[in-house]
């Protein structure tokens, strides 16, 4: 695991195994999700991999009426609006996700620190085949 | 600020002009500039000749995909006959055409050209609504768009995020659209140049003429609130909440400032000007500002020596109404969390002491992103000229105008403050 690269495509990888993974610098301690092969804290370039719980709270959310064509073949539209929304992790650092669990077309009771839990959506098959990080209360 | 910046030389601003922003079917990216060009050349009071233009600084963002072609830069130098002199395409998104109007600034100033064309032109409107906003999502961080935010989407969460910390409502966005439009009213340019209350009329006669029921709207904001006039697009931005899609283009002449006086007699100095970038959503330490218009706001202000309190009149990048009222705070024009109650107050009316787009902004003049940098700087170019017409706000002694232009979600943002003396 040490080995791979401190990259998107790692951590798309480590993402379709169920797991959100970030990066630790070793020289100042700095923990981002996703991963960053440089740290912008103090711009060591040695990092190791860290496994979050994948606990958190909302930080910032919306109901998207008109989305892009991958969620609309999802069965989302107008009338059925999906959540996406910003994750502030029980680790410090923060993530975009999609909300599940949460009703699209009640904003007003999706309220701003409910605390979610990590979910991956595993979507298309083979070549297409991604895995999308969601949260849920 | 680590070190003072500073221009080689002074830059002036001596011709500015826009082609109409909307939806044509009819025009295209050479055409929508032709306009831009032929109106700036008319706004230079002493003439000018085409001839003379040492370079061309071009703003383009999503050309590539709604038209499959994206070498604009010398395709517009040969519209307007400018090879084989030398034309350079810029990218920020929907900021491109304000780092045009940078990079033209720059050549002058270093000394290297004496007489630069900037602008930028875009071409959106023959494209679905769907693969406009995948288009647009090319300027979004991809953590983001797999996450299935939208343009909107992003603004939507930036909007719940400045409402829990700071206690504003939808109603508080709801401001910001109905001025915007009251100024658009009085802009002929404006791509929806009519009012919510117009809006409203229209609708009301319609019911009538067609034997429906009467929508009963008592005011704006009963008619913003109802969902079949105003839907959700990715909550809380609704349909008012967020600019048009737009075809156009825009450009302005700059000269080095000692030429300027041949031009007009009335040049506009460039004063201030700054750029910065700023992170996804996911990695900023503030989800209500942005840390590149503070960068940028930070930088002219520093090469003016100017405050944000000397900036009578501002252009902002109103791409969705919350970005508005976090750009006033970011510019240090309203203190942090205080914006949507200085737009509650009037205070960025037209008649108010700050006018912020009186053009009708971003929402009501339209969003041809490539061409919308230069395009700010024409509005204050008339304001400040006091050659806005009905428009024109009633500021005694109006010198000094700013345009704020944003990239993306925030990724790349300008200010460039503009003087008469």
């Amino acid at each position: 695991m040490e080995e791979k690269h401190f990259s998107d495509i790692s951590y798309e990888q480590f993402l379709n195994e169920e797991k959100l993974m970030g990066s630790r610098c070793k020289q100042c301690g700095t923990f981002y999700v996703p991963p960053r092969p440089i740290c912008i804290k103090c711009y060591a370039s040695e990092m190791e991999w860290v496994q979050t719980k994948g606990k958190g709270k909302l930080a910032a959310f919306t109901c998207i009426a008109v989305g892009p064509p991958f969620m609309m073949e999802e069965g989302y539209d107008r009338t059925r609006p999906y959540v996406s929304g910003v994750v502030e992790l029980e680790e410090g650092a923060r993530v975009v996700a999609r909300i599940e669990g949460v009703d699209g077309s009640k904003p007003e009771t999706i309220k701003i620190g409910t605390p979610l839990r990590v979910e991956f959506l595993h979507r298309g098959e083979g070549e297409d085949s991604a895995t999308f990080l969601a949260f849920r209360p | 600020m680590q070190k003072r910046r500073k221009l080689g030389r002074g830059v002036a601003v001596v011709g500015a002009g826009m082609s109409r922003f909307g939806m044509f079917k009819d025009k295209d990216s050479k055409y929508l500039f032709a306009e831009a060009f032929n109106e700036m050349r008319s706004a230079v009071d002493k003439g000018m000749d085409p001839g003379d233009i040492d370079a061309l600084y071009l703003g383009n963002f999503t050309n590539d995909f709604f038209v499959r072609q994206g070498h604009w830069g010398p395709i517009i130098a040969d519209l307007i006959g400018l090879t084989p002199k030398p034309a350079t395409r810029t990218e920020g998104a929907c900021a491109s055409s304000a780092l045009a109007l940078r990079e033209a600034v720059f050549a002058i100033a270093s000394g290297f050209y004496d007489i630069v064309l900037a602008g930028g032109v875009e071409e959106m409107s023959k494209r679905t609504t769907e693969e406009v906003t995948q288009g647009l999502a090319m300027a979004a961080i991809p953590y983001e768009v797999n996450a299935g935010f939208t343009f909107p989407g992003v603004f939507g969460a930036t909007a719940t995020a400045y409402f829990a910390r700071y206690g504003a409502n939808r109603e508080h966005l709801m401001n910001v659209t109905i001025k915007s439009h009251n100024n658009a009213r009085l802009n002929p340019k404006a791509q929806f140049n009519v009012s919510v209350r117009d809006i409203m009329n229209k609708r009301i006669e319609r019911a009538k003429k067609k034997g429906e029921p009467i929508p009963d709207w008592r005011d704006e904001k009963e008619f913003l609130r109802d969902p079949k006039a105003n839907p959700v697009v990715a909550w809380p931005m609704h349909l008012y909440d967020c600019c048009p899609i737009s075809d156009g283009a825009s450009c302005v002449l700059l000269v080095a400032e000692e030429m300027a006086r041949n031009f007009t007699d009335s040049p506009l100095y460039v004063a201030g000007i700054g750029q910065g970038s700023g992170k996804g959503l996911h990695a900023k330490e503030d989800l209500t500002c942005f840390e590149a218009t503070r960068y940028a706001a930070q930088e002219a202000y520093d090469l003016s020596g100017l405050k944000p309190e000397d900036v009578q009149i501002a252009e902002v990048h109103d791409c969705f109404s919350i970005a508005e009222i976090i750009h006033l705070e970011d510019l240090g024009f309203f203190p942090q969390g205080e914006g949507y109650k200085a737009v509650e107050e009037g205070l960025t009316r037209l008649d108010g002491p700050k006018p912020i787009n009186t053009s009708g902004g971003l929402k009501c003049k339209g969003h041809p992103v490539g061409a919308t940098g230069t395009g700010q700087v024409i509005e204050i170019w008339k304001q400040l000229r006091g050659e806005a017409g009905e428009r024109q706000v009633p500021i005694k002694d109006l010198r000094i105008g700013a345009t704020h232009n944003l990239g993306g979600t925030g990724g790349t943002c300008t200010f460039t403050i503009l003087e008469r003396r």
